[in-house]
């Protein structure tokens, strides 16, 4: 620039420019460092477990050792049917403790819950499977489903409360205000405008909770146990598709091995297909956060 | 002439700080009654008290307030504000309804479901706020996809579809351009046949313009209350004329 406001370039004007550069850089490099390991688990679990992927994998039940073919519709099943007495329970406990957080937890006991959410959050999924062991199996004296949708069902709660919460607080406060001035009680105004508005969040906040439930294998092995043939008796114990995962990648088995990598293909795709149900559900073509 | 709000003693709070210093006021009803003054005198605290919208951001008071003569610190917070809607200073359109909707939803949050109920009422209020003829073959869109001026007038609406007497509008178009200003003046001109209508502004004009009577307020005092007409011409006090001819606020 020969003349106007920038007259000079000196020594600082290139130092500047060198800065930014440089953290610009380090932030592209920080984005393919996360990117990266995704790209590798899709790579390997789509190469690897496309082998025995084929619509039997869905319909057929597992079959011995050595004998080709088989599926896993009972773990696939029983996959769904787990994180639904999951959601079951930590659904509805989840967005209520959100909403009872943001809307009237400006007190003590809101914030003593607050954190113990945040530490409940922080408790290993291993952990939360023993008190269900301890709570539902001992009592029951035998494994079963609904211990494993207990499990699944605490470990669901932290995530659904705090998006709920913070998803909640994003509705401007004007809304509210809008809804009381035209004499709406206070909790129809809650319901009907502030989670309303909130609403995408909120089942982002929920399909977070079920893909985590969906994923976790340790709470599983000893509530809902596993079973190698069809069962929808949620008070008998129950495949899933994590247990079998665990079962068959340890074995000695090639076959077996293969069969796991599948598993953890048709997974991969469950939580694919329930996020893409949840966008459709919740697309509305008026404006929400 | 038949007193709708009377005001007596009124002092209002914030946690220790006194926003509203003794105001005694009443208000006519069908006219329009301005405030005005410069900017944290209490103005909209003045006008948050009367639907008690105030304490729902924690804010407490003293003194009476009486519509119809009856106390509106003893009446359910709910069905009073139902006889006195309120336009904000930012329209505020439900963003998750439809402009249908955002008009019915006073009326259907609180119960009246009836679709073919609510449509003449939608209908009248949407043509009392002067926005029928520009919506009325899209009332399925969005409240939020309309104009600025377009949605403070739906949010006129919405207040008027749950049958107040009257209406608070604090700023109602200080957010909007001269030509949308002017439409909700007309519209405010046509109102007041029906509702006793109290309005915020900053706008010395607007107040001259819309409003019989004008209060003017400094610091939580009411300085000056009287006919708009005088307030304007020969004011009584010389507080009130300096402020009114621009010599400070």
């Amino acid at each position: 620039m020969e003349s106007g406001i920038i007259k000079e370039k000196n020594f600082f004007h290139y130092k500047k420019k060198f800065t930014s550069v440089v953290m610009m850089s380090l932030t592209m490099v920080a984005t393919i460092a996360a990117i990266v390991p995704l790209v590798f688990i899709f790579y390997y679990t789509i190469s690897k477990g496309i082998t025995y992927l084929s619509p039997q994998f869905f319909v057929a039940m597992p079959k011995p050792v050595g004998e080709p073919g088989g599926g896993m519709a009972n773990a696939i099943v029983g996959t769904l049917i787990l994180i639904g007495l999951g959601g079951i329970i930590g659904i509805p406990v989840g967005i209520m403790t959100g909403t009872y957080l943001s809307e009237f937890g400006h007190n003590k006991f809101g914030y003593v819950v607050r954190f113990l959410t945040d530490v409940l959050s922080g408790v290993p999924s291993i952990v939360v499977g023993v008190v269900a062991y301890t709570m539902v199996v001992m009592p029951m004296k035998h494994f079963s489903a609904i211990a494993g949708g207990i499990a699944l069902g605490i470990l669901m709660i932290p995530t659904i409360t705090r998006t709920t919460e913070e998803m909640i607080k994003l509705v401007p406060h004007a809304l509210r205000e809008a809804g009381l001035a035209l004499g709406i009680p206070k909790w129809k105004t809650t319901l009907a405008i502030v989670l309303r508005s909130a609403w995408k969040g909120i089942a982002t906040g929920v399909l977070l909770g079920l893909s985590r439930a969906a994923g976790e294998t340790a709470p599983l092995l000893f509530t809902a146990l596993g079973n190698r043939f069809w069962s929808t008796n949620i008070g008998q114990p129950m495949a899933s598709l994590t247990v079998y995962i665990y079962d068959y990648a340890k074995s000695p088995f090639e076959d077996w091995n293969q069969q796991a990598w599948t598993a953890a293909l048709v997974l991969i795709l469950l939580i694919s297909i329930l996020s893409l149900l949840f966008r459709i559900i919740t697309r509305s073509k008026y404006k929400t956060n | 002439m038949e007193i709708k709000i009377s005001i007596k003693n009124l002092e209002a709070f914030y946690g220790k700080n006194r926003v509203l210093k003794s105001v005694s006021l009443d208000i006519p009803k069908n006219k329009v009654v301005a405030i005005i003054g410069p900017s944290g005198c209490g103005k909209s605290t003045f006008i948050r008290c009367l639907n008690r919208m105030h304490e729902v951001v924690g804010g407490s008071m003293t003194g009476s307030i009486l519509l119809d003569g009856e106390d509106v610190t003893k009446v359910d917070p709910v069905l009073l504000r139902k006889r006195m809607g309120m336009v904000f200073q930012k329209p505020n359109p439900f963003p998750t309804m439809s402009i249908f909707n955002n008009v019915a939803a006073g009326l259907k949050l609180n119960g009246l479901r009836n679709n073919k109920k609510l449509q003449p009422i939608v209908e009248k209020c949407l043509k009392q706020a002067a926005l029928w003829e520009e919506v009325k073959n899209n009332l399925d869109d969005a409240g939020m996809n309309l104009s600025g001026g377009q949605q403070q007038r739906l949010c006129i609406a919405r207040a008027l579809a749950v049958d107040p007497e009257v209406l608070l509008m604090d700023e109602p178009a200080s957010a909007l351009d001269p030509i949308s200003t002017t439409k909700i003046e007309d519209l405010i001109f046509e109102l007041k046949k029906n509702y006793t209508i109290v309005i915020v502004t900053h706008n010395m004009q607007q107040a001259s313009r819309v409003s019989d009577y004008t209060a003017f307020f400094y610091v939580g005092d009411l300085i000056e209350y009287s006919e708009t007409r005088k307030m304007f011409t020969s004011p009584d006090k010389q507080q009130t004329e300096d402020y009114i001819r621009g010599r400070f606020g």
